[in-house]
């Protein structure tokens, strides 16, 4: 299991992320006083640990070569569902965890399997998906759903210390429990490298007598499940549930990926790349805010220059790999 | 036996399904009515909220042709709704006694300029699909992101109310009893059908969508035909983001064109354009955008909240998808074989 992946031209986009985040955190350090500070690194996690969640599953969607675009209304839907079932029917929060998991896991299942069995293109399966969650959302409830359940709330203000660096809440710690699971099933396990093999070549998979169907269906289960957990840790984060919420988060775990170094043709990429990549939309939000004189909406003007940027880096990558073989 | 065969006779059988479905629950459905030299009634109504969505799946079809795909026409619409509304924008001013509005760059000219604007940015599409390599679905990604927040920077953040009444036609002014944009549409609608039919383009863009490596090698000129593509697919956006500010009387860079380009897809797929590339039907784009529109105006009579529209829409997508999946004919034909 190589944990940090070695320099080559496959890896390069990922470095190149990792030195890009640390010199923007450098420049916010020297341009912003009072940005240089464990707990302002800190909060990058607590303001980005349901992305951070969602982009893991959606890494693997896109290492296995597809795209999900229904996890940011899967997002939705879950805060929606629960909000609904511990305010208005009254039941308790583990029990509606559990519930909005498993219906996350069967929802993304339920889109594999619509893609491998009849092999309709990845995007526009769950695009009806996502038409899908975002409508059932207004099927609840067409207004926001407030959450004032008690262990909820409790769970929204708890902050675990951790010695001089700060505090951090308990969403932080289930997404690094999400991203070291990930890492171990990405680069550890006969399943991870089975989502590495069809995402390189889904036909020599096969004749290697990979399981690629249950693969690809696993793939979406897995993605699917992370929207619901990342979903529950959105509610707990904002304490409420709404059919609006988390609106182009598909885009942001897209960008969060790629930026990482994950290849969008896929078979190539790292989960801790992901890291890397929500890290990165983190300190540009964090330096916008910071800057105070820049417009929320610069945001997503240097998301998408820098997903361009990344992009054409990957492109280039590749062009110099074929060239070079 | 041939009329089933036409690729077009199933999405009209869904139009004309919802048409009478609707005429049953509502017998003033079909009602037409002639008041101040303008027919008026639901049917009207329809293909006039229509006409954007119509619009931007005409420059979707092209793009589907190619097997690329637009997701950013949203965010164009966008873009070119705030810079028409940002040029025009101008001051209401007090002459003789009565309010009148002064736009600051001429109606024309800041007309130019939006579509300048959207082809640009379909430009900029084209020039990464086709000569950068990047997957469309990615290379579009990039200005459906960045799109939403550059529309807000030319609005700065603000929904830009519009003031003067000529820019109104586009979107709501009326021509010989139809809405104007209707004629926009009808234009665009013959300008394309003639390219395709008339000219060596149409086959061309089917050519390079069927089999980019053939067509290239029967010495298409792929790259400049795909950026033109886009481009063109961008302008139409920019018309349909012209038509959206004029109708609304403002431009809301945030919300303007919001999953537009998920009803364009839609509606293309629902004409029986294949999302694999090659062949495409200009007409059932049309009835497809129709169908949709139809369909949100049905919920919306019907009394259910217009947002489980959304839930129907995806409904209709997985069917469609699975009508046009071989792998489910495949089966049904081995199905019918053994029985």
């Amino acid at each position: 299991m190589r944990f940090a992946p070695r320099l080559n031209a496959q890896t390069l986009p990922s470095w190149v992320a990792v030195l890009l985040f640390v010199a923007m955190f450098a420049a916010g350090s020297f341009a912003y006083r009072g940005f240089f500070s464990g707990q302002v690194l800190l909060n990058l996690l607590i303001d980005n640990a349901f992305l951070l969640v969602v982009a893991i599953g959606m890494t693997f969607v896109i290492l296995s070569g597809g795209i999900d675009l229904s996890v940011g209304s899967v997002v939705a839907l879950t805060t929606m569902v629960l909000a609904w079932g511990v305010e208005r029917a009254q039941w308790p929060p583990g029990l509606m965890i559990a519930i909005v998991l498993a219906g996350g896991t069967l929802f993304g299942a339920a889109m594999g399997f619509v893609i491998q069995a009849f092999q309709i293109p990845a995007f526009i399966v769950t695009l009806a998906g996502m038409f899908l969650a975002r409508g059932l959302c207004y099927l609840i409830s067409i207004d926001s759903i407030a959450i004032s359940e008690p262990t909820l709330t409790a769970w929204s203000q708890a902050r675990l210390p951790l010695g001089g660096l700060g505090e951090v809440s308990p969403g932080v710690v289930v997404a690094a429990a999400v991203l070291a699971a990930a890492v171990w099933l990405a680069h550890g396990t006969p399943f991870g490298r089975a989502v590495y093999a069809v995402g390189g070549n889904e036909r020599s998979a096969l004749l290697m007598g990979l399981p690629v169907a249950r693969t690809r269906i696993a793939v979406y289960a897995l993605s699917g499940a992370c929207s619901a957990l990342g979903g529950v840790l959105f509610a707990i984060y904002t304490l409420s549930g709404y059919g609006l919420h988390a609106q182009g988060l598909e885009l942001d775990a897209i960008a969060a990926t790629v930026i990482g170094g994950a290849l969008l043709t896929g078979g190539v990429g790292y989960v801790m790349g992901t890291l890397t990549g929500v890290l990165m939309l983190g300190v540009i939000q964090t330096l916008i805010s910071f800057d105070g004189s820049l417009s929320s909406w610069w945001t997503r003007i240097v998301i998408g220059a820098l997903l361009g940027v990344f992009c054409v880096l990957q492109r280039g990558m590749e062009l110099v790999h074929r060239r070079s073989e | 036996m041939k009329l089933t065969k036409s690729a077009q006779f199933w999405p009209a059988l869904v139009l004309v399904l919802l048409l009478v479905a609707n005429g049953v629950l509502n017998p003033q459905f079909f009602a037409l009515t002639w008041r101040d030299g303008h027919l008026y009634g639901a049917l009207i109504d329809i293909l006039n909220r229509a006409a954007p969505l119509m619009t931007v799946a005409l420059g979707m079809t092209v793009v589907i042709a190619t097997r690329g795909i637009d997701i950013s026409v949203g965010a164009v619409v966008a873009i070119a709704a705030a810079v028409a509304a940002s040029l025009i924008g101008g001051k209401l001013v007090i002459v003789d006694g009565q309010q009148v509005h002064a736009p600051s760059v001429a109606m024309p000219l800041a007309l130019l300029a939006a579509l300048a604007a959207a082809a640009l940015c379909g430009l900029f599409n084209g020039v990464l699909v086709a000569s950068v390599g990047i997957q469309p679905i990615i290379a579009t990604l990039i200005l459906m992101v960045a799109g939403r927040g550059i529309a807000q920077l030319i609005t700065g953040g603000q929904i830009i109310t519009i003031y003067h009444p000529p820019f109104f036609f586009i979107g709501a002014g009326h021509l010989l009893g139809l809405p104007f944009a209707l004629w926009l549409v009808a234009a665009l609608l013959a300008l394309m059908a003639w390219l395709k039919h008339r000219t060596a383009l149409g086959l061309f863009i089917q050519a390079s969508g069927g089999n980019p490596v053939a067509a290239r090698l029967s010495g298409i000129n792929a790259r400049g035909l795909l950026i033109a593509v886009y481009a063109f697919c961008g302008l139409t956006a920019g018309i349909a983001g012209l038509m959206i500010s004029s109708n609304v009387k403002s431009a809301d860079g945030n919300n303007a064109g919001q999953l537009l380009e998920l009803d364009a897809i839609l509606a293309v797929t629902l004409g029986g354009t294949s999302l694999l590339g090659g062949r495409f039907s200009l007409r059932g784009s049309v009835l497809g955008a129709l169908i949709i529109q139809t369909l949100t105006t049905s919920i919306y009579s019907l009394g259910v909240p217009p947002e489980v529209n959304l839930v129907v829409k995806a409904v209709v997508v997985f069917a469609v998808c699975l009508v046009q999946s071989p792998e489910l004919r495949g089966w049904l034909t081995k199905r019918r074989a053994a029985s």
